[in-house]
C-alpha cells in the first residue's frame, strides 16, 4: 500500500485548488448576477460541491425552470460519478464504511482524477482526505470571494484562467501516456466518442461523458492482449 | 430567492451525493470479477480523455483558436515533463500573453 498520508494529499490536491480558483470565482460572480445572495451562492458550493451541475443550475434558475427539474438535471449530470467512485474503490485502502461515506462527498472529476492516477498501490484514506480538504476549501472560499469581487478581475485574466481545469486534466494524463500506450488509446477513444455526441447533440453532456468513458474502457479491455494485463 | 431555493439545494446535495457514496460504501469488502476490475482500472484514463475533448477547444465562445492555443500549451508543457501545477500555471500564462498581444 502507498504510505503517503494527509499532508502529501494536501500537496497533491493543491493543483486542484489552483484550478478551482478561477472556476469558483466565476461561479460566485455568475451567481451574483443571477440574483443569489452571498449566503445562497456559498451554501450551494458548501452543500453541493459539483462545478458543472452548479453552473447549469444557475442558467436554469435564470430561465425560471422548476426547482424539481433543476434537481433532476443535477442528478443526470452527476451520474458519471457512479462510474468514477466504483473505479476509485479499487484504488482505495479498505476502510470503515462511515469514513468512506464521509470522503465520498468530496469526489469530483478533479479529485477523482488526481487520486486515480497516483502511481503505486492502494491509497490511504488520510491521503484522500488531504486531496479533498484542500480542493473543497478552495471551491467554497473562492465562490464567496467571487461573489464579492469577481467582476474586478481583469477580463483577459478571467478568460485565460478558463483553461485551468483542462490543463490540470492534461497534466494528469500525459505522464501516464508516456508510460503506457494503452492510456493513449483509452483517452483518444473516449475523447472522440464524446466529440461525436457533442457535435451530433444526441446526448446531454452528463450522459455523453458517461457513455464515452464506459465505451472506451470496455472496448480497450476487449482488444488488449490478455497476457499483458497486470 | 425564496424558501424553494433551500429545498432545491437540499435536493441537489442529495442527488449529487448518491452517485459518489453508493459505489464506495456498497462495494467495500466485495471482490468484483476480474474483467470488471480491468474495465474499472481503465476508467480514469478514459474519463480524462472525455473530460478534455472536445471541451478544451471551446473554452472561449466564438474563438476556437483560444482553446487550441491553450490545448497546445498544456500538452506541450506536460510532454516536456513538468508537474501538474506547472502545467496549470504555464497554460494560464501562455493564454494571458496570447490575449494581451493577439486579441
Amino acid at each position: 500500500m502507498d504510505s503517503r498520508g494527509f499532508s502529501a494529499g494536501v500537496k497533491a490536491g493543491s493543483s486542484i485548488a489552483i484550478g478551482y480558483f478561477p472556476i469558483a470565482l466565476t461561479f460566485g460572480l455568475l451567481a451574483k448576477t443571477t440574483g443569489l445572495s452571498l449566503i445562497e451562492a456559498t451554501a450551494m458550493s458548501i452543500f453541493v460541491f459539483a462545478g458543472a451541475a452548479q453552473y447549469i443550475s444557475l442558467s436554469l434558475i435564470a430561465a425560471g425552470v422548476a426547482p424539481i427539474l433543476i434537481v433532476l438535471n443535477t442528478f443526470v449530470v452527476n451520474i458519471r460519478h457512479f462510474l468514477m467512485t466504483a473505479a476509485l474503490n479499487e484504488k482505495m485502502q479498505p476502510d470503515a464504511r462511515w469514513k468512506k461515506a464521509l470522503y465520498a462527498f468530496g469526489i469530483t472529476d478533479e479529485s477523482f482524477s488526481v487520486l486515480a492516477t497516483q502511481q503505486g498501490g492502494r491509497l490511504k484514506t488520510s491521503f484522500a482526505a488531504g486531496v479533498i480538504l484542500i480542493s473543497y476549501s478552495s471551491w467554497v472560499v473562492f465562490t464567496a470571494v467571487g461573489h464579492m469581487i469577481g467582476a474586478n478581475l481583469p477580463q483577459f485574466l478571467q478568460a485565460s484562467m478558463s483553461i485551468a481545469l483542462y490543463a490540470m486534466f492534461v497534466g494528469l494524463l500525459v505522464p501516464s501516456m508516456r508510460r503506457n500506450r494503452k492510456v493513449v488509446s483509452l483517452a483518444a477513444i473516449a475523447g472522440l466518442t464524446h466529440a461525436f455526441f457533442y457535435f451530433t447533440e444526441w446526448l446531454s453532456t452528463g450522459w455523453a461523458i458517461l457513455v464515452a468513458t464506459l465505451a472506451s474502457a470496455v472496448f480497450v479491455e476487449l482488444i488488449s492482449p490478455k497476457e499483458r494485463k497486470s | 430567492m425564496g424558501a424553494w431555493f433551500w429545498w432545491m439545494i437540499l435536493g441537489m446535495a442529495v442527488v449529487t451525493y448518491i452517485p459518489r457514496a453508493i459505489p464506495l460504501t456498497f462495494l467495500e469488502g466485495r471482490e468484483l470479477p476480474a474483467s470488471v476490475q480491468n474495465v474499472l482500472r481503465n476508467i480514469p484514463y478514459a474519463v480524462l480523455g472525455a473530460l478534455i475533448f472536445p471541451a478544451i477547444f471551446f473554452i472561449q465562445e466564438g474563438n476556437i483558436w483560444f482553446g487550441v492555443v491553450g490545448a497546445v500549451a498544456a500538452f506541450g508543457i506536460a510532454f516536456a515533463g513538468a508537474n501538474v501545477m506547472i502545467v496549470v500555471l504555464g497554460s494560464i500564462a501562455v493564454l494571458a500573453c496570447y490575449s494581451l498581444f493577439f486579441m
